[in-house]
């Protein structure tokens, strides 16, 4: 049988393609990074936020929630959640901290991690940040 | 078994077998709660027992990878492995570190785990499927390495194949990808893009090279196809993996804060990521029927074949299925994603270890296949694994419309905990599911158990 389209014209596309992919996905991932300054909201990343951002990680609140959409499902998005309690921060905290230790009969409940009131000011103050982030207007609405 | 030092191949295959069992079992447990909320609350709450059973997922995947390729790396190469016992030193290293990290995970609470393993000196713990202490990140890279070392150097001095080569540079991808798990900023965005050169890049790129070229490899071994046909076509779906996937990393770009062009690039380039998997479907039917020989291990044939239709069902269509920008706004994040995803890994790469396990467990035991009774019980496992994977995904796929509608789509958006009060009888249907995959699982390691029969003999 005659080869029309041979192995090394394979390989060439394979070793080629990609490397050309590669670099235009570098390029690109350049061109976010200088125009992320004005989505980001960075200029509100202060050393509360950082320190929530923290709290979120080190109590794996992934594990459950969504952020941005990314993460578990079982439990609220909270890339809205600062809208969606009516901007109130106080409201915000009051939920976190009313969590009852050994949940709610038949019910997923979130855990009790008994956060001091600083502690707290910080998880709000990343949910706040993490709110205002130009995210192409996602989510759909206010429930998340 | 050509060589020997193959042998180290089935510790690996052991391993992951074991974890793989339980992986189902916590996933099981992860239904139960998505219906019975307080199912071991406090003691195993949700975000825990999800994190063992992703870990696991990730563990389990690597252990077979890494003993396919102990398996193959040497008979492709024309020698012995490099170094059997470091190969079976870090087997060890890397069961024991993953132990330890699952026991952590269950005994005391995450953040009681993130000071006990010093994140505060260098946070990289609770991101989604990175949530290992960062020792055991470290430990991961260690393994890692002397696993590319001993692998590489087999490679270097033997016979250099297609199938050696690709399986390289996935290797090695893979294991450079997982240094962004160290990148941890405090800018959220910035943590979210580089997050995903680890999770996208490992699972729709350096996977995939992966994947094609333990398949590439059976289907040579159990169809007598020559083998220049069968690098061919490995080229030709690695390629195109790879040039759809790269940018395909843009439909994960979409809502995280990166700007707008994304939202055309990830979509018309995920788009067209389907396109390997179909090609990969019509080079292993292709293939199989011009077999030079019939195989007597038909229970691999099957594997192979249904890990590339699977592959296509799960990553491919599902994947392309809420792919669309457009689309993807109402449905991110949703159960659709967790019915894509299901179907994706399991389809992708679950199915091609055990391809390989399939294919290698019996010649290591000095026979070409299974005994014909042991055969028919991995082709039930097959199928009852194959079809409650179809139905979780069904299930789960139903469960993500109508959260998307109600949630998302309708002029009367409903609260979260509300919607997933009324879709919790696809969440029942899923469970049930669930267990006849456990039972599918079982069968396939027991369908590994010695022959009484031919033991007497």
């Amino acid at each position: 049988m005659q080869e029309v389209f041979t192995k090394s014209m394979a390989r060439n596309i394979y070793y080629g393609g990609s490397m050309f992919f590669v670099l235009l996905f570098l390029v690109l991932t350049f061109d976010t990074m200088q125009t992320l300054p004005e989505r980001d909201n960075r200029q509100n990343i202060t050393a509360q936020v950082a320190d929530g951002k923290r709290l979120w990680e080190e109590n794996n609140c992934i594990g459950c929630h969504t952020l941005l959409g990314e993460g578990a499902y079982f439990a609220p998005e909270l890339g809205n959640v600062y809208q969606r309690f009516g901007q109130n921060k106080e409201a915000i905290k009051a939920f976190i901290k009313s969590r009852p230790a050994e949940g709610v009969a038949g019910r997923r409940s979130m855990p009790q991690f008994n956060f001091t009131e600083e502690q707290l000011d910080n998880i709000v103050e990343f949910l706040k940040y993490s709110s205002e982030i130009d995210t192409n207007n996602w989510p759909p609405n206010i429930q998340g | 078994m050509q060589y020997q030092s193959q042998a180290v191949a089935k510790l690996y295959f052991i391993g992951a077998i074991a974890l793989f069992i339980g992986q189902i079992l916590f996933g099981l447990i992860l239904g139960l709660q998505y219906v019975v909320g307080d199912f071991l609350f406090p003691e195993i709450p949700f975000n825990v027992a999800r994190m063992v059973h992703t870990n696991l997922l990730i563990v389990w995947l690597l252990m077979g990878f890494m003993g396919a390729a102990y398996y193959l790396v040497p008979e492709e190469s024309g020698r012995e492995l490099f170094s059997p016992f470091l190969a079976k030193l870090m087997f060890w290293v890397f069961l024991i570190a993953g132990a330890l990290t699952v026991v952590g995970y269950l005994a005391v609470p995450y953040a009681t785990l993130a000071e006990m393993t010093g994140n505060g000196l260098l946070p990289t713990m609770g991101r989604e499927f990175l949530e290992q202490p960062t020792i055991t990140k470290i430990g991961i890279v260690v393994v890692a390495l002397a696993f590319i070392y001993n692998v590489g150097m087999t490679v270097l001095t033997g016979r250099k194949t297609v199938v050696n080569i690709v399986l390289m540079t996935g290797l090695v991808g893979l294991a450079v990808l997982f240094l962004f798990s160290f990148y941890n900023p405090d800018n959220l965005v910035l943590d979210k893009y580089y997050w995903w050169w680890v999770v996208h890049l490992w699972v729709e790129g350096v996977w995939e090279l992966i994947m094609a070229s333990i398949l590439a490899f059976v289907l040579i071994k159990t169809t007598g196809v020559d083998r220049e046909v069968i690098e061919k076509w490995l080229y030709v779906i690695i390629a195109m993996a790879l040039i759809t996937g790269i940018i395909g990393t843009g439909h994960h770009y979409y809502w995280i804060g990166t700007p707008g062009y994304w939202l055309w690039l990830g979509s018309v380039f995920s788009a067209l990521e389907p396109l390997p998997f179909f090609v990969m479907v019509l080079f292993a039917f292709n293939v199989i029927n011009r077999r030079k020989r019939e195989h007597p291990n038909k229970a691999t044939v099957l594997w192979a074949m249904g890990t590339a239709v699977m592959a296509f069902l799960g990553a491919g269509v599902w994947g392309f299925m809420h792919t669309l920008a457009p689309v993807n706004y109402y449905t991110h994040g949703t159960q659709l994603t967790a019915a894509h995803g299901h179907m994706a890994f399991y389809g992708a790469y679950a199915m091609v270890v055990m391809t390989i396990i399939s294919y290698a467990v019996p010649i290591m035991r000095g026979q070409q296949a299974k005994s014909n009774g042991k055969q028919v019980m991995e082709m039930w496992s097959f199928w009852l694994m194959t079809v409650s994977m179809v139905f979780i995904t069904l299930f789960l796929t139903g469960a993500g419309i109508l959260q998307t509608y109600l949630q998302r789509y309708t002029d009367a958006p409903q609260a979260f905990m509300v919607v997933q009060e009324k879709v919790s009888l696809f969440y029942w249907m899923r469970e049930v599911s669930g267990v006849v995959f456990l039972v599918g699982v079982i069968l396939f390691a027991l369908s590994f158990l010695p022959d009484r029969k031919e033991q007497e003999a």
